[in-house]
């Protein structure tokens, strides 16, 4: 992108204009995301920078919003906090339980996406698979078709079979995340196993290996940073998704994103923004895992990590 | 010795014990798309259930509605068949006929089963669906339906005025039967008039055509709105070193990888009339403390947020188009004396059309569907068919609506879906 000698003037000024409309577009991608972060720190109910914060005073700064989280629901939330303080935030916390909720939504629809989702890709990266476009359409479709569909869909179906009555908590939600995620498992795990050479799976059953073997020692070293990035998608997925909560989770179903929806739609407060930092935050950590594993994965294919 | 020869069959190719290696070959091959099937053969019954069958479940509900025909108990779920002396008076006169003394005695002997089940809201309000005002009419009736002499048809009257109207009976009798398409129909602003036949409804109460069509224009913008904003970039991480790109991709990713809540409540943050983009503009002294700018709660606050939103879906298949662009290409235009302008518009940008469809195509379908956003930030005039396909599930409860709308959203996202695998093919779907 460097800029040649003989460039004209015209062209220079392009470039530069160029470069400065990129970022501008770079700000306007990640700024809306970083923005919430120091704003979650506001001593005030506002949802922009008072004249202290922009001073850097530490008065403008306060963690009253993430203490908020902690305490909203809770029994005694004024109490000194000692370990029953800290037991009755455990059990009693509106944002704790709900967080809990998602992660056992989240860690049960996740292990049927990717567990489901690996050996259909096996299946599917296999040349002699037959019909292979339409049932690749097929369990694609998922990610395509609007989720408000799919909620009302899910929503009709579990009412007639009177799945509600069944007594298992949360199983209508896990299906449900776990079809969502399925198609991100199998496109990650597909892309490994693009250009994967069968003539190895060929000569580890020449030496003798049996087929689950073979899968242990061969293919699965090979696709793991596939299936985990794509376990990754499915637990990110689950743990984002609100609508097909709303429509079908039981009243005591909280999750983080239905009660952060429930905040938005009633009345907005900072302890959103607190929330919406901690989600951040564990965002950049998914994404760095992600990008390790994407140049593992590659290093071990032997194609170039550049 | 050449005649022998040329009489021998030629000997069959055969495996060591003895089969035809075609027939053999074939076998294998047999079994090995059984096997590979086998693989798939778990995620795909898992998708038909809960996948497949409830969109199964929801296009049956669009075109069945049981709220004239059958009751169900809510305690203890026992179904009793309704209104069946009306619908055989139905059955057995053409549409068009007079309700005459029979009719009326049927329907209340009807009414009085209503009253016994608890059941006139249900019928009024399925009648409702396509008559306004008709629920009220038949709560009124059946509360006094035991009280009823006849002749029948004057004591209906006396109720009501209402009940000979044509158009009532002419609702009455599509609903008696469970299925219909009367919903698509008033999904597509249409209804049938007394004479069944189908027109439009009146001006003011056409509201589906005009947000399918309010639908698709912001789609159409929010796709050229990300192409604009995605192209520059893309090209630029296209030709930056990858130790470089690598990096200022993080910028694209990192809000590919968070929350779409976590965006949408930013996004109501900035764009508040006490946020931060106004605070910056007034304290900038460009705006008037008075004059605030408006940009949320409309369709400004769903087409902005939702550009940021799907811009990742643009750059990332523009970016894979043209990483591989040789710039050779280019260099050889300008050599041969083409402008800047001239070698990017004849020799590169031709080049990158397949990751403009891509893209263009991926954030469209997206788009149409949208129901998060819309109902955070739109407002009244910012919302989309998914918004309206909500309302019927949550507030206004016409299932069968709701059925209707998504089912003609789902057939207009499954075209679209259709021309992306032809186009681009499914397998190109990359995910960073």
């Amino acid at each position: 992108m460097a800029l040649p000698n003989h460039a004209s003037t015209l062209e220079r000024v392009w470039h530069y204009t160029y470069l400065v409309i990129c970022g501008l577009i770079f700000l306007f991608l990640i700024a809306p995301i970083l923005v919430v972060i120091p704003l979650s720190f506001n001593v005030e109910p506002y949802f922009t920078f008072t004249e202290r914060m922009l001073r850097l005073d530490p008065t403008g700064y306060s963690t009253r919003w993430y203490d908020l989280l902690l305490t909203f629901g809770m029994l005694e939330p004024d109490a000194p906090r000692d370990a029953s303080w800290w037991a009755d935030a455990w059990s009693n916390s509106n944002w704790i339980n709900a967080a809990k909720n998602s992660i056992i939504v989240g860690f049960f629809s996740t292990i049927l996406a990717t567990g489901l989702g690996t050996v259909a890709a096996l299946g599917l990266s296999r040349p002699e698979m037959p019909y292979r476009r339409a049932i690749m359409a097929t369990l694609i479709s998922p990610m395509i078709v609007p989720i408000i569909i799919v909620a009302t869909g899910l929503f009709f179906f579990y009412s007639s079979i009177g799945m509600q009555n069944w007594g298992i908590p949360y199983l209508g939600i896990i299906l449900a995340h776990a079809t969502l995620g399925i198609p991100f498992v199998i496109i990650t795990v597909t892309a490994t196993l693009v250009g994967f050479d069968h003539s190895l799976t060929r000569a580890a059953a020449n030496l003798g290996a049996d087929p689950i073997t073979t899968f242990r020692r061969v293919q699965m070293p090979l696709i793991l940073p596939g299936v985990i990035s794509g376990a990754l998608f499915a637990f990110v997925t689950s743990f984002d998704e609100v609508v097909v909560v709303l429509f079908v989770g039981g009243l005591d179903e909280q999750t983080i994103p239905r009660q952060m929806w429930n905040g938005i739609r009633e009345q907005i407060s900072p302890a959103i923004l607190s929330v919406a930092t901690i989600l951040v935050i564990i965002s950049i950590l998914l994404l760095t895992t992600v990008e390790l594993l994407r140049r593992r994965s590659e290093r071990l294919r032997g194609m170039s990590p550049s | 010795m050449s005649d022998a020869t040329a009489n021998a069959k030629p000997e069959m190719l055969t495996t060591a014990d003895g089969k035809p290696l075609k027939v053999a070959l074939n076998r294998a091959q047999a079994r090995a798309r059984r096997k590979a099937f086998l693989l798939v053969l778990p995620l795909l019954a898992f998708i038909l259930i809960t996948f497949i069958a409830p969109i199964g479940q929801m296009l049956h509900q669009s075109v069945y509605n049981e709220g004239f025909t059958m009751h169900e108990d809510i305690g203890s779920g026992e179904r009793t068949p309704i209104m069946t002396n009306i619908k055989a008076w139905f059955d057995e006169n053409p549409a068009g006929t007079e309700p005459g003394e029979d009719a009326f005695a049927a329907l209340h002997q009807d009414f009085l089963l209503l009253r016994e089940l608890r059941a006139p809201g249900q019928v009024g309000t399925r009648v409702n669906y396509e008559r306004g005002g008709s629920r009220s009419m038949f709560t009124k009736t059946a509360r006094r339906a035991e009280r009823m002499e006849p002749p029948y048809k004057e004591a209906f009257l006396e109720i009501d005025e209402e009940w000979t109207d044509p158009e009532l009976w002419r609702v009455m009798r599509d609903a008696s039967s469970a299925y219909t398409f009367n919903f698509y129909l008033a999904a597509l602003d249409r209804t049938k008039n007394v004479d069944g036949e189908i027109v439009q409804v009146d001006e003011n109460r056409q509201i589906y055509v005009k947000l399918f069509t309010r639908t698709l224009f912001l789609s159409v913008l929010i796709t050229f709105l990300t192409f604009l904003l995605g192209y520059p970039i893309a090209h630029l991480l296209a030709t930056l070193p990858l130790r470089y790109s690598n990096l200022l991709m993080i910028f694209v990713l990192l809000p590919f990888w968070t929350s779409l809540l976590v965006r949408t409540t930013s996004w109501m943050v900035l764009l508040q009339s006490q946020g931060v983009v106004n605070d910056a503009l007034v304290g900038a002294g460009l705006l008037d403390d008075e004059n605030r700018l408006q940009m949320m709660y409309n369709q400004i606050g769903t087409v902005v947020a939702m550009t940021h939103i799907l811009l990742p879906f643009m750059v990332l298949p523009l970016y894979s188009v043209m990483r591989p662009i040789n710039p050779s290409y280019v260099r050889a235009a300008r050599s041969l004396g083409a402008t800047s302008w001239t070698a990017f518009r004849r020799i590169y940008f031709p080049q990158t059309v397949p990751g403009i469809g891509a893209g263009a195509l991926l954030v469209f379908i997206l788009s149409v569907g949208y129901y998060i956003t819309p109902a955070l930030v739109g407002g009244a005039d910012g919302q989309l068919i998914s918004n309206l396909i909500a309302f019927h599930m949550q507030n206004s409860l016409n299932w069968s609506m709701a059925a209707a709308l998504a089912a003609l959203l789902l057939a207009g996202i499954l075209i679209l879906y259709w021309l992306y695998d032809r186009l681009i093919g499914i397998d190109n779907l990359k995910l960073g």
